[in-house]
């Protein structure tokens, strides 16, 4: 029997949500079909039902009838069940007896024909009636917090949120797969619109966050996983060994002086070389070399002990190992950054394949003064400086068929600037970009642009380029100019490619570590476009900077400390409540047979061992009903959704 | 060099037709110039192919219709191949053949394709043939 058999008075509000619902559905008739319908009380409809005035009417008809239990013929649950729940708890009524049909999302938004989708409103509202009566009071599950966050990524988000929450006063557990912290803004050379010296505004960021007592930096660290839930998670860690003690590490260089392997640098993206124990920068910190063994000639079974010969430091350390630590976090800031899309990718341009064909974060470090020619610029192939040089812009990007849809964003701008700072090196020299459009929003961004243009005689060329190719010692780009319509042959000494951004996580391992969702680029997805941008749909984990689309770094930085913000908001609260619509066990029904241990995706379930039937743990139950929809034995019952009201409400729609 | 533009019944309608006889929507071009900058006989054309896509969006059926690029186009499709919104240019070039007034005489006909040639080309490449040489 529905409702343990006995009556209950139930309140209907029909929601006209303007034209949005009653464009569609005649919701007078739905409200008047369901006057009289069993348990119904009441029924009614309104123009704004989550207006002040709306929201008013229930409460009121609540306390003055008594009901005990209210269906919001309305929008999408998602929308404004939180709303009337409150509404609920105001009148004195449990807000888990506030049930909403939705009949915008499924009905009038894809509907046309008023009478069909009417008697569908009225199918929709029985069903909920039926579901209704066979709720109970919950009360949401108190759950204590971890005040402590997790910030994975050192790059300008990963710091700056590490810092804002580390002010808020909360521990930081910073962790980042590079033996430095920095990222890429620290390779940039000078930053749009301003020019100021990358390095020099955030080397003391690091600083500052390596030397905050309420930061812990994991460098040369990465997250292995992660369990538990919002407020209350477990995360592994792996130490990966660097060989080399940080705390007596004394920098003096003698190890890599006498390190006989030379491999390419990443800090300079390849235009120059390192040995195989190294400093990737001279501002990195932690302040101490790390001994890459995958270059390395190798420990074992000999090994060349140079390096350690030479320490007098006594620093290098061979038997170190690789080590899993473990944390316990509340909150996790996810800051993994980006990667440059592949040259490889675009063969036509010859990246791979020609010296002097080269990307934004080479160029960068051309342009850099801690970079291999010291701020010169001057072409990888010969060291000389290009006289004629050309930047192609949107290489990957906004090309739906064959690359990336989407645009990349800044690359625009730091065109700009690199034509800038190239004219600004090479008084006489030439500079032509290649672009589609120029996308110059952002404070001060566009005046940027003109000013590259109008001071520094860049030359703008709208059109693409079809090939780069060489002619002898010559590279030749071959494109068009639209604007005159003609075909465009140029001669260049180096060629700049302006190379997509893609999410910095390969084949998306981490986030499946984590269980983050992402969209369909691979970009870490945020909960709601508009209204929830730095919270990731996963409760407890906040996004910050490019792992959540190409950002700038003014873009970044706000990102970084609204997320920040957000962790500080929750460990603000004395307690977090967890919605209790979950799924418990009927330990008389349950065969102990494990189906549903499978099917949780959260990993709530375990077998009780010494009962054999499955134990639940409610916190980290998120209620989807995987296992409830499993279950052989119809142990697996979802609160305030179980089999008898699932099924009373289609045979409330099946009759009519 | 003066245009006017109306974007009238006739024009919805060649512009539609174009569409439906490439199999592509012209509209989604944004004019980034690939398929030019890389059309190997483009220096012979009068305008160039995303000239002609531009034509096309704009109802310009006349000029579309009358220009030369559109016969001295191979199909070699390297424009399709690289545009990155999927138009398939030559398919274009290829619709406003078919719809523009045929030639007055054939100057050539299916005996002149030797066998062997016949049953490598690309099927667009023999009707393009015909239908720039044939009545």
């Amino acid at each position: 029997m529905m409702g343990n058999g006995k009556k209950k008075k139930i309140g209907i509000f029909v929601c006209h949500c303007g034209v949005n619902i009653a464009s569609v559905v005649d919701v007078e008739r739905v409200a008047k079909e369901l006057d009289g319908y069993t348990d119904v009380e009441l029924s009614t409809d309104y123009v704004y039902m989550c207006s002040e005035p709306g929201q008013k009417m229930i409460l009121e008809q609540i306390q003055e009838r008594g009901l005990d239990g209210v269906i919001i013929a309305a929008c999408s649950p998602t929308l404004h069940e939180k709303t009337f729940q409150n509404v609920a708890e105001l009148a004195g009524l449990n807000p888990y007896m506030v049930e909403i049909a939705n009949i915008r999302e499924q009905n009038s938004w894809v509907h046309t024909d008023k009478e069909k989708a009417t008697d569908k409103a009225v199918k929709i509202v029985k069903s909920m009636v039926e579901k209704l009566r066979g709720n109970e009071h919950l009360e949401p599950i108190k759950v204590g917090i971890t005040r402590r966050a997790m910030v994975v990524g050192g790059g300008v988000a990963g710091l700056q949120a590490a810092l804002d929450i580390a002010d808020h006063g909360y521990e930081v557990v910073l962790v980042e797969k590079e033996p430095s912290i920095g990222g890429h803004m620290v390779q940039l050379s000078e930053t749009f619109p301003t020019l100021d010296c990358s390095q020099c505004i955030m080397t003391p960021k690091m600083v500052e966050v390596s030397r905050h007592p309420n930061i812990k930096v994991l460098t040369y660290h990465e997250v292995e996983s992660i369990s538990g839930f919002v407020g209350n998670f477990k995360v592994r860690i792996k130490k990966k060994p660097k060989f080399v003690d940080e705390d007596l590490c004394k920098l003096c260089g003698d190890c890599a002086d006498v390190c006989p392997q030379v491999v390419p640098d990443e800090f300079n993206m390849g235009l120059s070389f390192r040995k195989a124990i190294y400093l990737p920068f001279p501002q990195a910190i932690p302040g101490a070399y790390t001994l890459d063994i995958d270059s390395c000639l190798g420990l074992l079974p000999v090994r060349c002990g140079k390096c350690k010969d030479v320490c007098d430091a006594r620093a290098i350390d061979y038997d170190m190992k690789e080590e899993i630590i473990e944390e316990e976090v509340g909150a996790v800031v996810l800051a993994t950054g980006y990667d440059l899309y592949s040259m490889q990718a675009l063969g036509e341009f010859g990246g791979e394949r020609y010296e002097d064909v080269i990307n934004g974060l080479e160029f960068e470090r051309i342009l850099s003064a801690s970079g291999p020619t010291g701020g010169e610029v001057r072409r990888p192939s010969d060291g000389k400086i290009p006289k004629n040089i050309v930047f192609i812009q949107c290489c990957g990007s906004r090309d739906p068929e064959l690359h990336n849809s989407y645009c990349s964003k800044i690359c625009c701008m730091y065109t700009a600037k690199h034509a800038m700072l190239y004219k600004h090196r090479v008084h006489d020299g030439n500079a032509t970009v290649f672009y589609i459009d120029v996308r110059a929003g952002g404070k001060a961004f566009d005046e940027f642009y003109q000013r590259t243009v109008d001071e520094d005689d860049v030359l703008y060329m709208r059109g693409k380029v079809s090939k780069v190719y060489k002619e002898g010692d010559i590279l030749k780009v071959r494109g068009v100019d639209t604007l005159t319509g003609k075909l465009v042959e140029m001669e260049a000494d180096m060629v700049v490619l302006a190379m997509s951004m893609v999410h910095a996580d390969g084949s998306g391992e981490l986030m499946k570590k984590l269980k983050v969702g992402t969209d369909k680029d691979g970009w870490l997805a945020e909960a709601h476009p508009k209204l929830r941008p730095v919270e990731s749909l996963n409760a407890g984990f906040f996004l910050a900077g490019c792992a959540h689309g190409p950002k700038d770094i003014p873009d970044t930085v706000a990102q970084a400390s609204a997320a920040a913000a957000k962790v500080g908001d929750l460990f603000a609260r004395h307690e977090l409540l967890h919605e209790p619509t979950i799924v418990p066990v009927i330990e008389e029904l349950c065969s102990g047979c494990g189906i549903c241990i499978s099917m949780c995706p959260y990993g709530a379930r375990s077998l009780d061992l010494t009962k054999h039937v499955v134990k639940v743990n409610e916190v980290l139950c998120e209620g989807c009903g995987a296992c409830a929809a499993a279950c052989p034995c119809g142990a697996a019952q979802q609160k305030n959704q179980t089999d008898e009201q699932i099924f009373s409400m289609v045979k409330a729609i099946l009759k009519g | 060099m003066k245009i006017s533009i109306k974007i009238g019944a006739d024009e919805k309608k060649f512009i539609d037709r174009v569409s439906e006889l490439s199999g592509k929507n012209v509209y989604s071009c944004y004019q980034c110039g690939r398929c030019s900058a890389g059309c190997p006989f483009a220096f012979d054309m009068d305008i160039l192919p995303n000239q002609i896509i531009r034509l096309v969006q704009m109802g310009l059926a006349e000029e579309a219709l009358s220009c030369e690029a559109i016969n001295v186009c191979a199909s070699c499709f390297t424009c399709q191949s690289r545009c990155p919104k999927g138009i398939d240019i030559a398919s274009v070039a290829e619709a406003l053949r078919q719809l523009r007034d045929p030639q007055e005489k054939d100057f050539f006909g299916p005996d002149d394709v030797p066998r062997e040639l016949a049953d490598e080309l690309p099927q667009q490449a023999l009707v393009a043939l015909f239908r720039k040489l044939s009545k």
